[in-house]
């Protein structure tokens, strides 16, 4: 295979239709005679539920519907625990609507279909709940002391799960170590903000009796196959779209939302479509969230700096509900150990209720927290041993020859935690390259000379991606319209996946990207399949693309060398054209061949028609046994296990010790994805995720008051960087090619976001040495900057004079 | 997030308007620039029966500078910043309100609608207090002045009557030999202050002889640190004396502590900021830069 497109920074094709504002969303699709929904959700934290009463409501004009739990009927099922797990004995998922109490914010007691949007919400208003308080449980760490409140009567001590991981033997390991290091970590609440919410519209027709569902989700499939249970109607007669989606970052990928439950229901009641758009407020308090945790970890190590053993306890606070089961802390307790040799670890993790919404993956999922744990672990090190930061992760690196490297654990997709391929030392190196490292040391004293404060932060990590279990792809070349047709059933949510597919199949075909229609996220157009979630589309789908594109070039050759009298080995594809080896008047456009692979009696067009005439009749039938009509085929990808990426980040900050406001001067990062498809996609996929990291270490927090109520449910609150708090990005590309696949690719989605938090609190501490700031916990404001600040400095001495 | 049902009004003039408010009193809001009130409005944190929407108004888009500054209602925040005058009568409100959240909300955000909104923390409440400004307040029945001291009462709450319109917002000509600064500290590029300064002093022969210090973010309203005000007046400008005034400063307000920073965060930037304001301020009256 010729690799012309794999690797080259193709325009997006989706662009010219994203940008332009041609893209088709969810809220783009109105049906002309659309009823309008509504949520009607719990404005307090904890408390039973003694009364609804919704006659005003009801009796509202323009109100069709106002359902509570009673009114589901068989709907009224708590929704699946799609990833069940030993250790997750108390896991706990919930109904659309609440039944008898509310555990968070934002929990969904009533739905309201009506003439528009704004009759929807005055009925809300006119629905009387009466609300019997219960004690909140918020802090994590009161969540688990003896007597707390419960946020489920029937979970003690309110632990979803317990999950405990070892490798070798780590008390040995404490017992043997010149140096121990303890620290406790906090990553706080924070989420996904998509810059599109959720949607869903959904229409039923009646006598096709099928039910089309338009939703934001990132994996149409699992909703598809839930709805048709959940409905009693058979697989055919659900499709599910996700169109174009503005964002999902792990946020839209759930088995249910209650909306995604609730549309459908009302449009097959109602017989009219109904359509619900997620408005920000309720994407803040009422979507899925993510990141909190609090750590208490230590490291055993030698006087060489070499670690001995890493032992971690963590509490990871899951919200009221388990519905995604516990991957985040697994992830968290698989991926701690990183890029470096950990020959002892013990993981202990306790999943806890509180009474917030939900926790399930966000970008990252788990990992910045892990990152954040170790990175700060090996900094302390550093810092005790006093050996520079850098030094101290060469010494601990995995070396390049060392892989297949085994962790020793189990990996959220049960399998082992095995690195496939990876050169970390050359990552760090190329790191420091980047910031000029030595360069930046005297750029730091000059420039404290003149009164300012700099500092450098790195991290390095590594992310499990492209997990199973598997993907499939059908690849048909439409000769008529003279284009190849992709699809597949993951969602897009703007990775480009149109671009960085249309490349894998371009090379493989002979036909440029621009020439290949990719389909996403439509159950009607591929009917097996998983999702978009864990860095796994590139990986798994392109793969899988990959396979069916490769039949499909064979089924070419074939005809070919039938046309030809040559053998299909001679028969080459390129440029758009199919023929032998260099004889190039021996040769058809590949759409030709395309029409001609189909032994019909007629074709439309002139061209279909030329290519006819070359069609040679063969004695009797015209397929034989086996043998298909036309190019296409559909293939699919099931990976062994995780493919494992990584890098290492740096950032330059400047900090204003008065007023603790951190500035981001450079900000680099290395990034090893295996062979890249498309560098400018995985910058941006990069580039979206240290935003997003910015965002966790220095804005983003989602703060609840003793009550559990959100005080962070506006973007005036829950503060978002911008263009103008972003720096410009530095990507460099390592390529070390994945082992488990053909095409040697491995996951770049999540891996931006990653190592933020640890970078800049190492930076921080840099710039702030002469205080001895100790960073501990993310995300940090400016005010918590200065109480570090003042921790390690008499006010006054900080302060003008 | 949609509003709840309301009265809708867009009176072609003035009496109109104020008809309007005179029969519905505190059931109305006046509609502006939109872009406080309508959020409100979306998260039914307001539920007003009438809305009066002023921008069909003749006459109030005005910006004046002949004898100090005079912005009529309907100026929108924009053309206050890119007027070259204002920066010449009035420097502090252009380097002020360059921080009033972000292009497209100063493209339709009113001057006299951020005074009338009066959050704490917004910027031209504060430089309006520091500049001795004032509001022109208008009703059926007639007129009044009211200055800014008197007109920032709590926290979103002002010297307005319900069956009032302010028609505009004057500044006095700043004397010679002054100079001024703001400074804030946001949370991110356009977000309403932690906290904000405006210092304002004038000199002549060498001494301080009138300051301005105001604050913003770091109590109910905008407010003035007359302590500090008080111990640079007569003095020569000296470091040991920008020292001590923004000393006097940060004790000269009441902050509270909120998820953006606790009170004694804002009492240090409020230190922090008078300080290196001061410094600024004297710089350019001493020049005569703008400023
Ligand atoms: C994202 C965002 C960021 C922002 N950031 C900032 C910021 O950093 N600093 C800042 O100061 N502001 C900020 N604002 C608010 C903005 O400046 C508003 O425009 C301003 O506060 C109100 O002006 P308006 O013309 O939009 O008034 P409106 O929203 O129309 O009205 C606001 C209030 O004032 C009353 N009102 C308006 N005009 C009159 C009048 N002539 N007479 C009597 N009452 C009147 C209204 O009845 C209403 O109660 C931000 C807004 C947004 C959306």
């Amino acid at each position: 295979m010729t690799t012309r497109w794999f690797g080259d920074r193709v325009p997006r094709n989706e662009d010219q239709r994203l940008l332009t504002g041609q893209g088709r969303f969810v809220d783009d699709i109105s049906p002309s005679n659309a009823l309008h929904a509504a949520v009607l959700r719990s404005p307090v934290g904890h408390a039973r539920l003694l009364r609804i009463d919704t006659a005003a409501a009801r009796a509202l004009p323009g109100v069709e519907a106002v359902w509570t739990a009673e009114d589901l009927g068989d709907a009224l099922r708590p929704s699946p625990l799609v990833v069940p797990h030993d250790s997750l004995t108390h896991g706990r998922t919930q109904y659309p609507l609440a039944t008898d109490s509310v555990e968070y914010v934002g929990q969904p007691i009533a739905f309201v279909v009506a003439a528009d949007r704004y009759v929807a919400e005055d009925a809300c208003d006119l629905i009387e709940v009466e609300y019997e308080a219960l004690p909140a449980v918020v802090d994590l760490e009161a969540a688990v002391a003896p007597d707390a409140p419960l946020v489920h009567p029937d979970v003690p001590e309110n632990v979803a799960a317990h999950l405990v991981q070892s490798v070798g033997n780590v008390e040995e390991a404490f017992r043997r170590a010149d140096h121990v290091i303890e620290e406790r970590l906090v990553l706080e609440r924070g989420a996904g903000q998509p810059m599109e919410c959720r949607a869903v519209t959904a229409l039923f027709d009646p006598v096709e009796e099928v039910l089309t569902v338009y939703d934001t989700t990132q994996a149409p499939l699992s909703i598809r196959n839930g709805l048709a249970v959940l409905l009693g109607l058979s697989e055919n007669q659900v499709r599910v779209v996700a169109p174009d989606v503005g964002g999902g970052f792990g946020v839209k990928i759930m088995m249910f939302y209650a909306e995604e439950v609730l549309v459908p229901l009302a449009a097959v009641r109602l017989g009219r479509p109904v359509k619900w758009t997620e408005d920000r407020r309720e994407h803040l308090i009422a979507s899925n969230h993510e990141r909190g945790q609090i750590h208490w970890a230590s490291l055993a190590a030698t006087n060489e700096g070499v670690i001995l053993g890493v032992s971690d306890r963590f509490l990871h606070d899951t919200g009221a509900y388990t519905p995604y089961g516990i991957i985040v802390p697994i992830i968290t307790a698989t991926q701690l150990p990183g890029p470096y040799r950990v020959p002892n670890y013990h993981s202990d993790a306790t999943v806890v209720y509180t009474n917030k919404v939900p926790v399930t993956p966000y970008r990252g999922a788990g990992r910045p927290h892990a990152c954040f744990v170790m990175e700060r672990l090996m900094d302390r090190l550093a810092d005790r041993l006093d050996i520079d930061r850098v030094e101290i992760r060469r010494r601990n690196f995995i070396q390049p020859h060392e892989f297949p490297w085994d962790v020793g654990l189990t990996f959220q997709d049960g399998r082992p935690t095995r690195y496939d391929s990876g050169n970390y030392p050359e990552g760090l190196d190329r790191l420091l390259e980047a910031l000029d490292y030595e360069g930046f040391r005297r750029e730091q004293a000059e420039a404290r000379l003149a009164g300012r404060r700099l500092g450098i932060g790195i991290a390095a990590y590594v992310e499990g991606t492209g997990i199973g279990p598997y993907e499939g792809a059908h690849v048909r070349i439409d000769g008529t319209a003279k284009r190849v047709v992709v699809s597949t059933c993951v969602g897009t949510q703007g990775q480009g996946h149109e671009t960085a597919f249309a490349q894998i199949v371009a090379d493989e075909l002979g036909v440029e990207p621009s020439e290949v229609r990719i389909t996403t996220g439509d159950s009607r157009a591929m009917n097996w399949g998983s999702g978009t979630y864990a860095s796994r589309s590139a990986v798994v789908t392109g793969n899988a693309i990959g396979a069916a594109a490769r039949v499909v070039r064979q089924k070419a050759q074939s005809v070919a060398s039938g046309l030809f009298e040559a053998s299909p080995d001679d028969i080459e594809l390129e440029w758009g054209r199919v023929g032998v080896k260099g004889s190039p008047q021996h040769s058809l456009s590949l759409w030709d061949v395309a029409v001609v692979a189909n032994p019909i009696r007629y074709a439309y067009g002139d061209q279909a028609s030329e290519a006819m005439q070359l069609m040679k009749t063969r004695d009797g039938a015209a397929l034989e046994s086996g043998e298909a009509p036309g190019l296409e085929a559909r293939e699919y990808f099931a990976p062994d296990r995780a493919t494992w990426a990584s890098g290492a980040h740096g950032a330059i900050v400047e900090v204003d010790a008065d007023t603790g406001s951190p500035v981001i001067l450079r900000y680099v990062a290395v990034h090893d994805c295996g062979r890249v498809i498309n560098p400018t996609i995985v910058e941006g996929q990069i580039h979206g995720g240290v935003a997003q990291g910015i965002g966790g270490s220095f804005y983003e927090r989602l703060v609840f008051d003793e009550e559990a109520q959100p005080l962070s449910s506006t973007f005036m609150d829950y503060l978002i960087p911008t263009s103008m708090e972003v720096p410009d990005i530095e990507t460099v590309h390592v390529e070390t090619p994945s082992t488990l696949n053909p095409l040697g690719i491995k996951g770049a989605g999540e891996a931006g976001v990653i190592p933020v938090a640890a970078v800049m609190a190492s930076a921080l501490e840099d710039a702030l040495s002469e205080y001895d700031v100790r960073v501990n916990q993310m995300p940090l404001s400016p005010s918590d900057i200065r109480d570090l600040i003042r921790l390690g400095t008499d006010v006054i001495g900080s302060q003008p004079g | 997030m949609k509003p709840a049902p309301f009265t809708y009004y867009d009176p072609h003039t003035l009496d109109e308007a104020l008809g309007l408010l005179a029969v519905h009193g505190d059931a109305a809001k006046i509609l502006a620039g939109g872009q406080s009130l309508v959020p409100l409005l979306n998260m039914r944190l307001a539920a007003p029966d009438v809305i009066v929407d002023i921008n069909r108004l003749p006459d109030l888009d005005f910006v004046t500078t002949d004898n100090g500054l005079r912005v009529g209602a309907l100026a929108r925040q924009a053309m206050v910043e890119r007027d070259a005058a204002v920066r010449d009568v009035a420097p502090l409100v252009t380097e002020a309100i360059a921080w009033v959240g972000h292009r497209q909300i100063r493209n339709r955000g009113t001057l006299v609608g951020s005074l009338a909104h009066a959050d704490p923390a917004a910027e031209m409440p504060l430089v309006f207090l520091a500049l001795d400004g004032e509001l022109h307040l208008r009703r059926t029945s007639g007129s009044r002045r009211v200055s800014a001291g008197d007109f920032f009462v709590h926290i979103m709450t002002t010297a307005l009557d319900p069956e009032e319109i302010a028609t505009e917002a004057s500044l006095p000509p700043v004397p010679p030999g002054s100079g001024s600064a703001f400074l804030e500290v946001a949370r991110r590029h356009g977000d309403f202050a932690v906290a904000a300064i405006a210092v304002v002093v004038t000199i002549e022969a060498g001494r301080i002889r009138r300051a301005r210090v105001a604050l913003g973010g770091v109590g109910p309203t905008p407010l003035r640190a007359t302590r500090a005000e008080e111990r640079l007046v007569d003095e020569e400008p000296t470091n040991e004396l920008f020292v001590e005034a923004a000393l006097a400063a940060s004790h000269d307000c009441e902050p509270v502590t909120d998820i953006h920073g606790t009170a004694e965060y804002r009492r240090e930037l409020v230190r922090t900021m008078v300080y290196r304001g001061l410094g600024r301020a004297v710089v350019r009256a001493r020049t005569g830069a703008a400023g």
